[in-house]
């Protein structure tokens, strides 16, 4: 296959970027579409030309590394499949693709396609874990967990920290993100003690960074776990149950 | 290293305006606004209905059933005073619902201050979800036209025959305007779209979901967009096409 | 160097950790605040660590390469973690699973470490349901466990097929927990270069900033390494791309030995490599082994499609041999056999460089739905690169590198041959042996990081009481800080005409060959001929372009290839000293006529711990003899 390349360039931070148009010729279909940019790079050292700066490390999809805009949509046109993971047989011989890094006032660009997202670290740093210093757990097999329950919390906990379901919001919302989160520890028995406290501080970081939900939905079909944008809903009831249980708890604390 | 920053700083504020502040906050007040604003839309629109209805003693139904409405828990209370309340509670909801509206904009235009340079291509997000901003703005100025025309009676907006109290006949007058009766179409049209994504939407804001009920919350949104895009709509054609009056 | 004393305690076997832990000095709860602490590393080992020692109320400073402590190579585990729970009331104990990993590792282990990783894997899982991990459960809500290779009770906890996953995450949660309450400062995007000791003990280490390149110095009182393994070195692996072996070799050259390098392990069910593009190999999880069966036509060059052939012309190669175990023998077992049955042309798929692993029995007896409970991801994943569909089609897998047992040497107390200076996780050598059993990887990181590491560590650090750090403008840092300065403008300046790329693919081609599943004699010196010859090239001809003020993953790149190429003859030279075959170590003059390893108990039951001399390819060896006193040696069977 040949393939002409529109990649966005940037040289750093606050550099003005612009896309540029570069042929691949000889892909494989087998080919990933980062090994397809990696020949990319491969002919653009041979040129003398610097190599497209692109984030990337598992190349299984489980790691969140990757993730540009592929033609306009995050992670490229497969449902539920990281950028790493998406092959090129999924594109026709001679096709035109635009590949543009994440855009986001909370994943600035630090080059070409690399954006910093940290601002999700923030995200949980604010709540998104359970207070239980190594030691104090009491025997795993105590508390039973119907399987219904961990397997929804698993569904949610396998969220990936990409940052798709951010680029892919034309809102530019983190909601599905820090739901997904919320949601993996909020339906667990050993995270009831922080429930409220953790819905609370997690939304109102994110909201620091990100924009709102409308509820577009966009987010859930970028996202290559698929989570579902019911857990964006779980999260804003627990929010605004939180805003009131935390009022009243206060004084028992 | 990490170059991100902040865009919204965190403060700490009574209760209710805390909530208010934040976006999730706000979106919870849109739906609950909206929830407001869309029964007054099927009571108005039913009562509305009465124009079909044949006249009571020589008055129009609809004339009897405003005057009804200003009378409204007389001798409770003085006349007018129930109706003002109902119309205080329905011009608050307006407010909130567009100052959250306005916020919400500024909120995620700041969220992506460049947007995307090349194509965009959406799969889940719709026409009637990408413009609920400009449904909505439309149909305030429709809303401001419609109470200049037959609630203010300001011309040259209203019928020069405009006269307060009488219904029914501002009603036929400023109907068989032709370019009116279109109008008045129109924004129930743009309202059918707000109401396609919002009466989906407004579920998922309060955190009333059940993936169980996710299909029946499409086809809610759906039935009710038509509901109110028909069922007002048939009345200024009605008049138009001299069906009334 | 420091002699290799292991520092095992005294004692009965089961009573040696309890011991120790009373014995080892404490630092008062008080006092430990005024400890500094750097973990490099934030990976399952790294993060646990730098959260519990923090949670101790250490200072603690940790580093990672990738934008977020989330990201690290542990996330990628797939299959599960072991732990003697007991949960299935299948026999399983402390003592069968420290059987088990001595067995498993072909006896090349040190067994008082293992004794106590068996020992506090109970805690882990105790932890990290805690922590809310959600691992699989029953129906009625208990934990559900599945079995592994080399194992035969049921003692690995999974959440289907992302089981590192949750449990980095649940790490890593704890860990930004700690980072909000300030008590430990995150250096992300920012790489460790070197190590930094004085009077031969460590004291800090020099990174480099990978968004800015500036060069730091950071200093404290003690430096734990949990930086991962280095099967990268063979450029196609399973480990994720940027996963490295520099952390550890620089600290090598500053003193630390490096113990067993040539003990890597060939996981053998990888996606097989379908062209020259291939930038790594995908895990289809061991765990696969419990519902699938391993198979190849009988005939050489059966061109038929899998469904076609009937079953008696299939031939269930691991079942024959090893009818114990079957499909369920350890890796480099079942690696080696299907190296064999490949070698011997009945390879399939279209470069004919796979065997079958096939559910189609397994569905029929289980239904679909029971399967994709279990394993859907990774059916899902299969199809997405191979784009055939493993419920219909068997899917086709190959050996590929992904381990490594070998690392830095360290002490019972995970402290390195450098005083202050510990490796933890798979950076260090300590529990596998020769080979790692599945599953043990995720609970060896976690048992170093949470339970053993934040004690052993007061032991060393209780005596600089009140002692301040070192000053990072301390004539030592500059030293080191300019030795890495010189090397970056070196690699920006170099000219050169080739991408870093082609030089570590060709790396990986001769280790592959020669350092890989069968090792010989001629092989190894042809390698220790190629690889110093390819490494000098690379250093003249290799092309860095864009500059080392700005994110440059070329620049990134080169180091670690560089420090690859230096491995690589280490690894070499360890191969060609260890002449036996045990573990994932091969040596084709060691085996029996039916191609089974002989190991050799009498010259070989040592630790190899190489001292860096100076010069590539040129290490000294010491050795730490193994002891047995509760397993006895004998031959692994898994017949
Ligand atoms: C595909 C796959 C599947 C696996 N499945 C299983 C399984 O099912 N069960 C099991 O038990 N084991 C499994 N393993 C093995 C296991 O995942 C690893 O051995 C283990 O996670 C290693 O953890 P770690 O903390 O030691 O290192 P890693 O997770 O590799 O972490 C290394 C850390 O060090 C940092 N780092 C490295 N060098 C530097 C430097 N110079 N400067 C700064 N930071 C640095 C990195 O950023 C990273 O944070 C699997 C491995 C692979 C490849
Ligand atoms: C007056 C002018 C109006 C403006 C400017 C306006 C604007 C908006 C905006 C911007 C949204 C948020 C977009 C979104 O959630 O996707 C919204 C939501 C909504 N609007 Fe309006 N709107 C107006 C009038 C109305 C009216 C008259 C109704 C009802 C008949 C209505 C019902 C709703 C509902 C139900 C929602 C969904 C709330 C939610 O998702 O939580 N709006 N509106
Ligand atoms: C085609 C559809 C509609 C028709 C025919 C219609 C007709 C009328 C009429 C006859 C009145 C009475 C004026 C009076 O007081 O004498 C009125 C008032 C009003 N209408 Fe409508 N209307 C329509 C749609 C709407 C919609 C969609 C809204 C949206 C919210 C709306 C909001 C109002 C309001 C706020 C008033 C003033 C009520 C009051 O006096 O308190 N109308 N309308
Ligand atoms: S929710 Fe999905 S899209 Fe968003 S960060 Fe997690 S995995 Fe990525
Ligand atoms: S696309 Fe955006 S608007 Fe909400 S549902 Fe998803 S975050
Ligand atoms: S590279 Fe790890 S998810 Fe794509």
């Amino acid at each position: 296959m040949n393939i002409t390349l529109q990649v966005w360039r940037q040289s750093g931070p606050s550099a003005a970027g612009g896309f540029q148009t570069y042929q691949v010729q000889n892909v494989s279909e087998e080919m990933s579409f980062l090994e397809m940019l990696d020949i990319l790079n491969e002919g653009l050292v041979g040129m003398g030309e610097e190599p497209v700066a692109f984030d990337h490390d598992c190349r299984e999809g489980i790691c969140g590394s990757c993730g540009v805009m592929i033609d306009g949509q995050a992670h490229g046109p497969q449902l539920g499949t990281a950028t790493c993971q998406l092959h090129m047989r999924k594109f026709s011989d001679g096709a035109t693709i635009s590949v543009e890094p994440w855009r986001a006032a909370g994943f600035p660009i630090i080059k070409d396609l690399v954006v910093d997202r940290s601002s999700f670290d923030r995200i949980i740093e604010s709540g998104g874990y359970i207070s239980v210093d190594t030691g104090a757990a009491p025997d795993a097999n105590l508390i039973p967990i119907p399987k219904v329950v961990a397997d929804t919390a698993f569904n949610a906990a396998a969220c990936i920290g990409c940052g798709a379901c951010v680029a892919a919001c034309p809102n530019g919302a983190a909601s599905l993100f820090t739901a997904a989160k919320v949601n993996h520890l909020s339906l667990l028995p050993q995270g009831q003690a922080e429930r409220w406290s953790r819905v609370e501080g997690m939304v109102e970081t994110m909201e620091q960074y990100f924009g709102s939900c409308t509820n577009h939905g966009e987010c859930e079909k970028a996202c290559p776990k698929q989570i579902s944008i019911d857990f964006i809903a779980m999260m804003n009831a627990d929010f605004v149950k939180a805003k009131f249980k935390n009022r009243r708890l206060a004084g028992q604390a | 290293m990490e170059i991100v920053t902040q865009t919204t700083a965190k403060k700490r504020a009574p209760l209710p305006v805390e909530f208010y502040r934040s976006a999730v906050g706000k979106k919870w007040i849109m739906a609950i606004t909206g929830i407001m604003i869309i029964g007054f839309v099927i009571l108005h629109m039913i009562g509305n209905w009465k124009i079909f209805l044949p006249d009571v003693d020589g008055i129009p139904d609809i004339d009897i059933y405003g005057h009804a409405l200003r009378e409204l828990l007389v001798p409770f209370l003085p006349a007018h005073v129930a109706l003002w309340i109902l119309r205080t509670g329905l011009i608050v909801a307006f407010l909130l619902h567009i100052h959250a509206a306005y916020a919400l904009t500024i909120i995620n235009r700041r969220a992506r201050p460049t947007s995307y340079q090349g194509p965009r291509n959406y799969v889940a997000a719709n026409y009637a979800s990408l413009t609920m901003r400009w449904s909505g703005v439309i149909f305030l100025l429709f809303l401001i036209f419609h109470l200049a025309d037959l609630t203010w009676g300001l011309k040259p907006v209203a019928p020069e025959v405009w006269e307060r109290g009488e219904i029914y006949a501002n009603f036929v007058a400023t109907f068989s305007r032709a370019p009116v009766a279109l109008f008045y179409v129109l924004a129930m049209i743009a309202l059918g779209f707000h109401l396609y994504h919002g009466a989906w939407s407004m579920f998922q804001s309060l955190g009333l979901n059940n993936p169980k009920f996710n299909n029946w919350r499409r086809y809610f949104a759906v039935g009710l967009a038509a509901l109110v895009v028909v069922g007002n709509s048939i009345m200024p054609l009605a008049v138009l096409f001299g069906f009334v009056g | 160097m420091k002699n290799l004393d292991a520092r095992v305690p005294a004692g009965p076997m089961e009573e040696k950790w309890e011991n120790h832990k009373f014995s080892v000095k404490l630092v008062n709860p008080a006092n430990k605040r005024k400890f500094k602490i750097i973990v490099v590393g934030t990976g399952l080992a790294g993060a646990s660590a730098a959260a519990t020692l923090a949670e101790l109320g250490y200072q603690v400073e940790a580093f990672t390469f990738h934008d977020s402590p989330r990201r690290a190579h542990s996330i990628a585990a797939q299959g599960g973690i072991n732990a003697a729970k007991n949960y299935k009331n299948d026999g399983d104990s402390v003592y069968r699973l420290f059987y088990d990993t001595v067995k498993g590792g072909d006896y090349r282990s040190r067994e008082a470490n293992v004794y106590r990783l068996a020992d506090v894997s109970l805690n882990i899982i105790d932890q990290a349901v805690a922590q809310g991990v959600p691992f699989a459960r029953e129906y009625g809500g208990m934990l559900d466990n599945r079995s592994f290779g080399g194992a035969q009770v049921s003692r690995t906890f999974y959440s289907s097929g992302q089981t590192g996953q949750q449990l980095l995450l649940g790490a890593y949660q704890a860990l930004m927990r700690q980072v909000e309450m300030g008590k430990v400062t995150l250096h992300t995007r920012s790489e460790m270069l070197d190590l930094v000791t004085m009077e031969g003990r460590a004291v800090g280490i020099v990174a480099r900033d990978l968004v800015s390149g500036e060069i730091t110095r950071h200093s404290a009182h003690a430096v734990v390494l949990a930086t991962g393994g280095y099967s990268n070195v063979f450029y196609l692996s399973t480990n994720a791309m940027a996963s490295n072996v520099t952390a550890i070799w620089r600290a090598h050259k500053r003193g630390a030995a490096f113990a067993n390098p040539c003990f890597t392990q060939i996981h053998p069910t990888c996606i097989p490599a379908s062209d020259e593009f291939q930038s790594k190999l995908t895990l289809m999880s061991e765990s696969l082994r419990n519902d699938g069966r391993i198979w190849v036509p009988k005939r050489v060059d059966d061109h038929r499609p899998a469904n076609m052939i009937p079953e008696e012309d299939r031939d269930y190669f691991l079942e024959r041999i090893y009818p114990a175990f079957g499909n369920l023998v350890p890796r480099d077992v079942a690696s080696r056999a299907a190296k064999r049955q490949v070698d011997a042309g009945k390879g399939v798929g279209p470069l004919k460089n796979g065997v079958y692993l096939d559910f189609k029995q397994s569905i029929e007896r289980d239904g679909q739905d029971v399967i994709e409970d279990r394993y859907s991801n990774l059916f899902e994943m299969y199809e997405r690169i191979t784009d055939e569909n493993p419920y219909k089609i068997p899917m086709r897998i190959y050996p590929a590198p992904h381990y490594t047992m070998g690392g830095l040497w360290v002490d019972y107390n995970l402290m390195t041959t450098i005083p202050g200076l510990y490796a933890i996780g798979e950076a260090n050598f300590s529990d596998h042996g020769a080979n790692r059993l599945g599953a043990s990887a995720l609970m060896q990181g976690l048992a170093d990081g949470y339970f053993v590491l934040p004690y052993t560590i007061g032991d060393y650090l209780g005596q600089f009481l009140n002692q301040p750090v070192v000053d990072p403008q301390e004539h030592i840092f500059n030293t080191v800080a300019e030795n890495v300065e010189g090397t970056v403008r070196r690699f920006m300046t170099n000219g050169g005409t080739k991408s870093v790329d082609y030089f570590h693919k060709e790396l990986g081609k001769i280790m592959l060959e020669y350092c890989g599943m069968a090792r010989s004699e001629v092989g190894l010196e042809k390698a220790l001929a190629e690889i110093p010859a390819l490494h000098k090239e690379f250093q003249k001809d290799v092309k860095i372009l864009g500059s080392a003020e700005t994110l440059n993953q070329s620049l990134e790149k080169a180091q670690r290839v560089d420090d690859f190429f230096e491995l690589a003859q280490l690894m070499c030279v360890d191969a060609l000293a260890r002449e036996e075959s045990c573990g994932g170590h091969f040596r084709e003059e060691h085996q029996t006529e039916e191609g089974e390893a002989i190991r050799d108990d009498q010259d070989f039951a040592y630790v190899a711990a190489w001292e860096w001399s100076g010069k590539a390819g040129a290490p000294k060896l010491h050795k730490e003899e193994l002891e047995f006193e509760s397993v006895a040696l004998a031959t692994r069977s898994y017949k």
